[in-house]
């Protein structure tokens, strides 16, 4: 897992004056699951057709396997796509779609028919040959789309939002068949997505882009615990974002109180962002908590979600709404309601800080 | 891939930029080629006889436009919102002018009204050689065009609509004029423009009944062919091209907002059972359909009495064609056989290109320039383009110049003059495709003409026929594209039919008209055969019901 793919160097893609791509550089490696996510427009399908061939960069390489592709057509690279509309030739057959990649490559008849067999059993559609694209469900159409990329062995395989066209249940599914199929066949993967959750449950590598540029690659734990950037930090997951200001010492002022955190790197006066995950507040009746980083709150709303509520409070300093996830359990000890009064704790090894500019 | 867009680019610059550039200048120099800038166009205007043209095809073009409209209105009504029977059979009736060329209901009209016509009492003394005549043929010639955009326009109704208008307790009359008329208006403009730009630079129509009503499409004819005056036909035809190029430049404005329309999701309607307004409508149809099939019915007569009106009895003798002026029979297989390289070349011409703009990367420039000049062809009358092609290929200094006289320039031309429907039909057809096929292709390796012949044509077969049949249909009765190009060796039915009208032989000139008819109509309905079969061996996928 530690043999370099692909290395990408410096690339930037212009559309006219707007960049849609500035100077990126990543490495995949051998046999990873890579999930390109960001919000709509951040150049994430923009990135995967560079890689493709499909759209060539502005500026910058892209090595696959050792050798540079940078400027070579799609044809004489090495990849399989799968597209958010699948793309599936409605006039052929399954079994003529999944061989449409063999036929010319002079295998033999008997050759290409095996190998179309033994994908249709990887993707478990073997009984579908002879139907037409249009008399397949979503999730079927997904499948072949899947086994037609695959069809010629390639050492990269591309896919464009490969899920967001079906209905959640399927997509549930489909998510960890194909991360099974990727493991069993060790291709390296790069998936774009803007679904969180499937980079989260499929990556092994998460890329967040925003705006062009890439703002964190990371496992997808070290996204979840440590995201790099105040962009990151709020678009996965939920999070509490409180504006801070920097005193000397590890010591920051906000939500009406004095926050102790564990490292502090910005000079004393200086604007930054304290982060911290709901379920990382710790909560109590008022007064029982106390000792460092506790604040007085009340609380405004309750939103049970199954196996916890979110508390929404009010920090009675300065009015901050702050969102706390309690366990069901803890719920019913605490006997919370609308109105009660808490005492909360933001561990200090929980706290992250994100420089603003000033 | 990008080779081929510039060899098709470079064609219609040829066929189409080239030519019309030659007959600009042309219209700037004098008989000896000497420049000599406006002046053609002070003479033009000088001349009281020529203006007045200008006059009488505004008159005809609105009064045409008019009366087409009204009618296709009432009778796209009736084909959309009524429940009248036999609906199919109207339709098709309806679309008998489209199989004919415009000579055709000018002769039909001689033998109704003219001196001797079967009943042109009707007239009360009025002279069918003139305007009247004029409009009548061409609200024949123009009704087809009209009907099916504004059968269009009233099928995308929305039926919610109505639904709200009569939960609010809004008359009949107060629903079709707030509802059904703002719901079609863009059709209606679009209807006129076409229609108008069809009358006003129609030529058949008053070459045969128009007497000495002269309009500016005869005009060009006559400078051209009866005082040998080519610049000043030049001028005429830059002056056609105004009304033309305007109409058109509003047609494309107006189609722009109508395709807004059509894409926000509308619940189809259906017209409910109203017994007196569906016999009213029932009427209405038969009426224009027994005008459209009379029409024929009199030509066909005329064609088959054997000295009219003297002896009344019927026979062949009309058919010919070779004791004749106009070229004989062989005008006739010359015609087929025009049609046919027509047919063939030109949708190979026209899908590759339209394939080839929407699916090459980059060059910007050639693509946009492409698309107009696809797009240019509408707005230039078939008088105008044969005229330009006389300056352009007939130049001694061009290259190009053997092709002048041959069966191929009058290929070229009826190409050029019909691409901009065709090239229009075969963008509709590509969109539809899923824009990543090529891309799928060249993951796989595949070279992009293998995806082109394995998915791109057999997808697009329903929309090949149709250009290859429209080509077909036009390049048989086309006069105007190719009166000025035909040469001894190449004479072609419909300019036979003009030629035989010009020499006062109007039966045979009818038989001849009413040869391209049955022709075009057979070839309609081998078209109509040919596609239910075809749609049934390779358009399976499409009935396919997902499981
Ligand atoms: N051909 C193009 N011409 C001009 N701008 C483009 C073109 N293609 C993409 N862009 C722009 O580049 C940016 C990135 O587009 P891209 O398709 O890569 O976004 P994305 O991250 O895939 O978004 P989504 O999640 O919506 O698919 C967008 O702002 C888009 O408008
Ligand atoms: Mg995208």
């Amino acid at each position: 897992m530690t043999e370099t793919f692909l290395r990408i160097q410096g690339l930037t893609k212009l559309f006219g004056s707007f960049a849609a791509l500035s100077d990126i550089s990543l490495t995949v490696f051998e046999g990873e699951f890579v999930c390109f996510l960001g919000p709509s427009g951040c150049g994430k399908t923009t990135l995967l057709r560079a890689i493709a061939g499909l759209d060539i960069q502005t500026q910058g390489t892209i090595e696959q396997d050792g050798k540079d592709i940078s400027v070579l057509p799609p044809a004489q690279r090495d990849f399989g796509i799968v597209f958010q509309s699948y793309a599936l030739f409605p006039n052929l057959t399954v079994e003529k779609n999944i061989a449409y990649g063999l036929e010319s490559r002079r295998h033999q008849r008997v050759e290409i028919r095996k190998r179309v067999q033994e994908l249709l059993t990887l993707v478990d559609l073997a009984d579908q040959v002879e139907k037409y694209p249009a008399q397949l469900s979503g999730g079927q159409q997904q499948r072949v789309a899947l086994a037609r990329a695959l069809a010629t062995s390639p050492g990269l395989l591309l896919l464009d939002e490969p899920l967001s066209a079906l209905d959640a249940k399927v997509r549930a599914h489909l998510r960890l068949e194909i991360k099974e199929l990727q493991r069993r066949l060790k291709v390296t993967t790069i998936m774009v997505t803007h679904d969180q959750e499937e980079a989260l449950t499929m990556a092994d590598r998460i890329v967040v882009m925003n705006q062009g540029v890439i703002e964190q690659v990371g496992t997808p734990e070290e996204i979840y615990a440590q995201p790099a950037t105040e962009f990151v930090a709020e678009f996965i997951g939920t999070m509490n974002l409180v504006p801070v200001q920097a005193l000397p010492g590890s010591e920051y002022s906000g939500l009406g109180a004095r926050f102790q955190v564990n490292h502090n790197e910005l000079p004393a006066g200086s604007h930054a962002a304290l982060a911290i995950r709901p379920e990382d507040v710790q909560i109590d009746q008022a007064g029982k908590a106390a000792g460092e980083n506790t604040i007085q709150a009340k609380v405004d709303d309750l939103e049970y979600l199954g196996a916890f509520v979110r508390v929404t409070l009010v920090a009675s300093g300065d009015q901050t709404r702050l969102q706390v996830d309690v366990s069901t359990n803890r719920f019913s000890e605490l006997s919370l309601s609308a109105g009660s009064e808490v005492s909360i704790v933001l561990p200090p090894e929980r706290i992250l800080i994100y420089p603003r500019p000033d | 891939m990008r080779l081929f867009v510039v060899v098709i680019a470079a064609y219609l610059v040829v066929a189409l930029a080239l030519p019309l550039y030659a007959m600009l200048s042309k219209s700037m120099l004098d008989p000896d080629g000497l420049f000599i800038g406006l002046a053609n166009y002070v003479a033009y205007f000088r001349t009281p006889a020529l203006v007045y043209s200008i006059k009488n095809s505004l008159f005809v073009g609105v009064l045409t436009t008019l009366i087409t409209v009204t009618i296709a209105f009432l009778l796209a009504y009736a084909l959309t919102r009524s429940r009248m029977p036999a609906k199919p059979a109207f339709k098709t009736i309806a679309m008998i002018p489209i199989l004919v060329p415009s000579l055709l209901p000018g002769i039909a009209l001689i033998y109704l009204f003219g001196r001797q016509g079967l009943i042109n009492g009707m007239l009360f003394g009025h002279d069918i050689y003139g305007p009247i005549g004029i409009i009548i043929a061409e609200v024949f010639f123009t009704l087809p065009h009209a009907l099916i955009i504004i059968t269009t326009a009233l099928s995308i109704a929305d039926a919610r609509l109505y639904e709200a208008a009569i939960s609010l307790r809004a008359s009949r009359t107060r629903i079709f004029f707030t509802v059904t008329i703002p719901g079609v208006r863009y059709g209606l403009i679009s209807a006129a423009f076409v229609v108008f730009t069809l009358a006003v630079t129609d030529f058949g129509a008053p070459k045969v009944i128009g007497g000495d009503f002269n309009v500016l499409a005869t005009d060009i004819y006559k400078q051209v062919i009866g005082q040998q005056n080519f610049s000043m036909g030049a001028v005429v035809s830059v002056v056609l091209l105004i009304p033309a190029g305007l109409a058109f430049l509003v047609d494309r404005i107006v189609q722009k907002k109508q395709v807004a329309l059509l894409s926000t999701r509308a619940v189809a309607l259906v017209p409910s059972r109203h017994r007196r307004f569906d016999n009213l409508m029932l009427g209405y149809a038969i009426i224009v359909s027994v005008f459209i099939v009379g029409m024929i019915s009199v030509c066909q007569y005329a064609a088959l009495v054997k000295f009219y009106p003297y002896d009344l009895s019927l026979g062949f003798t009309n058919y010919q064609f070779d004791l004749m002026d106009g070229g004989g029979w062989d005008s006739y297989f010359n015609s087929i056989e025009m049609a046919t390289y027509t047919a063939v070349f030109g949708t190979v011409l026209v899908f590759c290109g339209a394939y080839l703009v929407e699916k090459a990367q980059g060059l910007g420039v050639v693509r946009g320039a492409f698309q107009f000049l696809a797009m240019l062809p509408m707005a230039v009358p078939g008088l105008v383009l044969g005229l330009a092609y006389i300056f352009f290929f007939n130049s001694p200094t061009n290259p190009l110049n053997f092709l002048y006289h041959t069966m191929a320039i009058l290929v070229i031309s009826t190409i050029t003059h019909f691409y901009t429907v065709s090239h229009l039909t075969a963008t509709t057809a590509l969109k539809q495709m899923d824009a990543q096929f090529e891309s799928v292709a060249a993951s796989l390796k595949q070279p992009f003409y293998r995806t082109f012949f394995r998915v791109t044509i057999p997808v697009c077969t329903p929309a090949i026929l149709d250009i290859s049949i429209y080509l077909f249909v036009n390049a048989m009765t086309t006069v105007s594209a190719v009166v000025f190009l035909y040469s001894p060796h190449t004479t072609l039915a419909s300019v036979a039919v003009l030629n035989m009208d010009d020499a006062g032989d109007i039966a045979p000139a009818a038989a001849m008209g009413m040869m391209i008819f049955y022709t075009a109509a057979g070839v309609k309905i081998l078209h109509y055969l040919l596609s239910r079969g075809i749609e049934a061996k390779t358009q399976a996928w499409r009935s396919a019901v997902p499981t």
